[in-house]
């Protein structure tokens, strides 16, 4: 089964325009299904993690409703057919 | 979004002034009369734009810029005045992965010496320099600073630890000059192997000892090309300059109303000329709420306002370290920009000024250059004469909108 994300708008420059990309993959955590992700859309990549892997400070990831920031981070488990939702954090001004 | 527009019709011999905020960039021209003034933008809206560069060396009309938001922060460039951008899939500069940090946000880009043209510079926060030797598609961690054994005890100005400035001396090859806030300046003498930390005689006023070593937090230093081991400082407090490529510096703060400001800027054709913006302290606005230029004219014996044009009451204005320039025209032109959004411009060397746009976004970057020529092999079809058995199609760099 599909792993479903859904792409803000400012990276859909790297999704041939596509809100939602399902990429056919069995991960076992967050990290292993964005790593798919990555192959399909490499320009996603480095506008969600920076070089050092980490999450961007204003980028949140949920894996269904629940965001991973209090999951897990990258590691947080994550079953068949899941959606994932990459979208910017309320802040700035 | 509205934007003004897309299109920057520049040509040669037109000046181009760049201007970034922190919520895009705006690109202005006009004729080398300046005196009328058409602006293309927001470039990246929503981004904030600290650096902006124009390389036009070996015929390119190349625009640079460092933009950031929520996505991180990356290089992007334009061979049309903004029509285009490059937005590459994997964004550079980038810290390699055994350095441990990640980049925060790009300061400046310096296009390297003329001799070397596909040299380019770009400092960053946290604060380290790298360097591309391929016109921009490359980019690498320049070790020697970044390892050096005094970085870890930088310590972050107001705007971060970012490095700020970069001048690659025209004259020796190896040597360029950097200055971190708030680390003070370095300069190396073989291209980036090795570096002095060069403060003597720069002033720390929020450290017990006030003359170290490293530690100052200079806002912006600047040389001459013609004569580039004279250097001028705007600190954090205090205006220095230098006569010995940097290895001591002397206190020029005479006849200034404050000796704390950002930007530091020379007249293009005179190394006794420059042109800087003091603030009070510690409003850190234009002092009595008057916006003046200070320029001396005999490398800081002494100084004089030039307020001419500009606002002389409840003006509450900022100028930061990078929001002020000159071109290289004659008389030379001088340029800077507020945190409150206007775009001010003197095209008689500072003696009087207009105000060329007002509600921008805070400035935080202004460049200015002179549009250069098209060499003949770049020049668009109808502008060149007829040439028999060319089907050639001219390359073109991969470029998306940004």
């Amino acid at each position: 089964m599909p792993v479903v994300f859904h792409i803000p708008g400012p990276l859909r420059t790297f999704t041939n325009g596509q809100s939602r990309v399902e990429v056919d993959c069995s991960p076992s955590t967050v990290a292993e299904a964005l790593h798919a992700l990555w192959e399909r859309c490499p320009g996603v990549r480095y506008r969600v993690l920076n070089e050092q892997g980490d999450v961007r400070e204003h980028i949140n990831i949920f894996v269904g409703e629940e965001c991973i920031r209090y999951t897990g981070g990258l590691d947080t488990p994550v079953r068949d057919a899941c959606e994932i939702f990459i979208i910017p954090a309320v802040s700035g001004g | 979004m509205p934007r003004i527009s897309t299109q920057t019709s520049a040509k040669s011999g037109d000046l181009l002034l760049l201007v970034g905020t922190t919520k895009g960039a705006f690109l202005f021209h006009s004729s080398a009369g300046r005196e009328r003034w058409k602006v293309s933008g927001p470039h990246f809206p929503s981004y904030s734009v600290f650096a902006l560069a124009y390389d036009g060396r070996q015929g390119r009309r190349r625009v640079w810029a460092g933009a950031q938001n929520f996505f991180g922060c990356a290089l992007h460039s334009s061979d049309d005045f903004g029509v285009n951008w490059t937005n590459p899939e994997t964004p550079s500069p980038q810290f390699p992965a055994d350095a441990g940090v990640a980049l925060k946000q790009i300061w400046q880009i310096v296009p390297g010496r003329a001799d070397e043209p596909d040299v380019l510079y770009c400092g960053v926060e946290p604060a380290a320099l790298f360097e591309s030797r391929d016109a921009g598609l490359n980019w690498s961690l320049v070790r020697g600073l970044f390892d050096h054994p005094h970085r870890p005890r930088w310590q972050p100005g107001g705007g971060g630890l970012c490095l700020h400035t970069i001048l690659p001396d025209p004259k020796n090859r190896g040597r360029i000059y950097v200055a971190v806030s708030s680390a003070g300046v370095y300069r190396t003498d073989d291209s980036g192997r090795s570096w002095k930390a060069l403060n003597q005689g720069v002033r720390v006023d929020f450290a017990p000892e006030k003359y170290p070593e490293f530690g100052q937090c200079v806002h912006k230093i600047a040389h001459h090309p013609s004569r580039p081991d004279r250097l001028y400082m705007q600190n954090h407090g205090g205006l220095y300059r230098s006569d010995n490529a940097a290895e001591s510096w002397r206190d020029i703060a005479k006849g200034v109303p404050s000796d704390f400001g950002f930007p530091m800027v020379l007249h293009p054709h005179d190394s006794e000329t420059a042109y800087i913006v003091p603030l009070a302290v510690p409003i850190r606005c234009v002092p009595e709420a008057k916006l003046r230029v200070y320029r001396t004219s005999n490398g800081g014996r002494s100084w004089e306002p030039l307020s001419r044009g500009l606002p002389q009451k409840d003006s509450y204005d900022t100028v930061l370290r990078d929001a002020m320039a000159a071109d290289s025209l004659q008389p030379a032109g001088i340029y800077f920009g507020t945190r409150s959004g206007k775009v001010y411009g003197s095209r008689n060397e500072g003696n009087s000024w207009q105000l060329i746009r007002d509600g921008l976004p805070p400035v935080v970057c202004v460049k200015a250059a002179v549009v250069n020529g098209l060499p003949d092999s770049r020049k668009p079809a109808s502008s060149k004469k007829p040439r028999q058995g060319s089907g050639k199609k001219p390359a073109r760099r991969a470029a998306t909108r940004a």
